[in-house]
């Protein structure tokens, strides 16, 4: 009886957005009397982060601090459409949204800034922390705060702008089958380490090694977040979460939370992860999605790491401790079957 | 059975309600006193998403009969932040990504304030056994592990006389 050791592999390809299309989503964006920025998005913030996202991919299109944008995902029905946030699509779509919504609210914060400064708007430029200025000659300048005061007050404009972005739909050519199903694709691979407990049955993630091509990680913070979280969520799947365990009767499976395994605080592998970026023509500043990807190639990675540790090809998730076992045993008895 | 009035030190703030028979602490908290920090996750004690504090211990509010608890010192999540200033758990848990959809978190910090206060330097081990009833579904609890450790170099850093003399 022994502790076995193996490590497996495996890929995935993830496509952003709904395939086919016809996929659209909306923001508007607007400046206050006092330069800060409201995106205005139905888009809903579920703890992935797209109102950071937003608020990034705003800032950096106006060539302001964060600290000038708030976004505002208050009420789906009075907020420009969103589809939803689902199919790994918010970054894409809000975020090309957003920057389109920003890219004309900047060209109308230059214009009146061209006025105030009596210089062309072409020879303005954002200075990243608040000013705009003219190029060359740096110190004839304008806060964004005095120019949404003078735009409001005394040129009578309104800084704003709207976009949107939509995935045309895409029905395929019946003599060939070709079709364009999706705005483009994230990769990701995961190498799990696991230890199998030939006596018991079970199975330990020791270590994860997650490589993800997102086109570009907008925050890498976020980002290693999500592959490390829907990591463990793929652990979670691999290993302990069904509501009909392999157990003899169904009446030994679990009614309720506290019988729902999944992994603890105490049960997480050491992951590593790391990011390739190859930026998508179409993705905000060349952003993929990597939302539910996450949580795909951990699960066949561990398959893959446990057949390397002790020969069990198993192929109905989760590996519970009973199906290690089974399939050590069906080993055992080939082995002793004469051919 | 009538409905009785109960009278809690929440948030140190003596309050008093009118509690039906059977009422939770968790209930009482978010429906009678508008204190919705802590959150009805599974409502049987097995995710910890609504632990409060109950004379510095972490309790889950869901299985707690309020009227067993009357009189005593109750905090929350609301009275953690003292006059909206972050605590270091709290600014430890935004600067380390500790939360991602939030409904969690209520509970970790109130299980981290109770260990801090025990213990002002765990090991990672200890925060580990702290928040193993408290269920996260986003994270993969790394970065709560980890914020709850800057939270406590950053409480030990703030007060190096009273760890002093503590000592």
């Amino acid at each position: 009886m022994a502790l076995l050791r193996g490590r497996g592999y495996a890929s995935v390809n993830y496509p952003t957005g709904m395939n086919l299309g016809g996929d659209p989503s909306q923001a508007l964006i607007h400046a206050t009397t006092t330069g800060t920025f409201v995106i205005s998005l139905s888009s809903v913030d579920l703890g992935q982060g797209i109102k950071t996202i937003a608020a990034q991919c705003a800032a950096e299109t106006l060539g302001l601090p964060i600290a000038n944008v708030l976004v505002d995902t208050a009420d789906t029905d009075t907020g420009p459409h969103c589809m939803g946030t689902f199919a790994s699509r918010g970054t894409h779509r809000v975020g090309n949204a957003v920057i389109m919504a920003a890219a004309e609210a900047r060209g109308v914060m230059l214009e009146v800034a061209a006025e105030e400064l009596e210089v062309d708007a072409a020879d303005l430029e954002t200075d990243g922390t608040g000013f705009i200025r003219l190029k060359g000659a740096e110190e004839k300048r304008i806060h964004i705060t005095d120019l949404a005061l003078a735009a409001h007050f005394k040129h009578g404009r309104t800084i704003s702008g709207r976009g949107i972005y939509l995935k045309e739909p895409s029905a395929p050519v019946p003599e060939t089958g070709e079709m364009d199903p999706d705005s483009c694709q994230a990769h990701a691979c995961t190498a799990a380490v696991v230890e199998v407990d030939d006596e018991t049955g079970v199975v330990e993630v020791l270590e994860l090694y997650n490589a993800y091509e997102i086109g570009r990680a907008l925050n890498p913070a976020m980002a290693t977040q999500q592959v490390e979280g829907g990591a463990w969520m793929g652990v979670s799947h691999a290993l302990f979460e069904t509501t009909e365990p392999y157990y003899p009767s169904r009446e030994h499976g679990p009614r309720d939370f506290a019988g729902y395994l999944m992994p603890g605080p105490a049960d997480i592998p050491v992951q590593h992860s790391l990011f390739l970026e190859r930026p998508a023509g179409n993705g905000p500043y060349g952003a993929k999605g990597i939302g539910e990807m996450t949580a795909n190639a951990p699960i066949p990675a561990i398959a893959n790491a446990i057949f390397d540790a002790c020969g069990v090809r198993l192929e109905s998730m989760p590996f519970t401790p009973e199906r290690v076992l089974r399939g050590l045993d069906a080993l055992r008895l080939k082995v002793e079957e004469p051919c | 059975m009538p409905s009785q009035i109960v009278s809690l030190v929440v948030n140190g703030e003596r309050r008093e309600f009118i509690a039906v028979p059977g009422a939770t602490l968790l209930a009482s908290l978010r429906e009678s006193l508008g204190l919705t920090a802590a959150k009805r996750g599974c409502a049987q004690g097995a995710c910890g998403t609504c632990t409060v504090l109950v004379d510095g211990r972490p309790e889950v509010a869901c299985l707690v009969a309020v009227e067993t608890v009357a009189g005593r010192e109750v905090r929350t999540l609301e009275g953690v932040a003292a006059g909206g200033e972050l605590d270091e758990v709290q600014s430890a848990f935004v600067d380390c990504f500790a939360t991602q959809c939030g409904f969690c978190t209520a509970g970790m910090i109130m299980v981290a304030e109770a260990l801090l206060e025990r213990d002002p330097d765990p090991s990672e081990e200890d925060v580990v056994e702290a928040i193993s009833g408290n269920v996260c579904r986003c994270t993969g609890y790394r970065p709560i592990v980890i914020a709850i450790l800057e939270a406590a170099r950053r409480r030990r850093a703030k007060s190096p006389q009273e760890e002093a003399v503590a000592r």
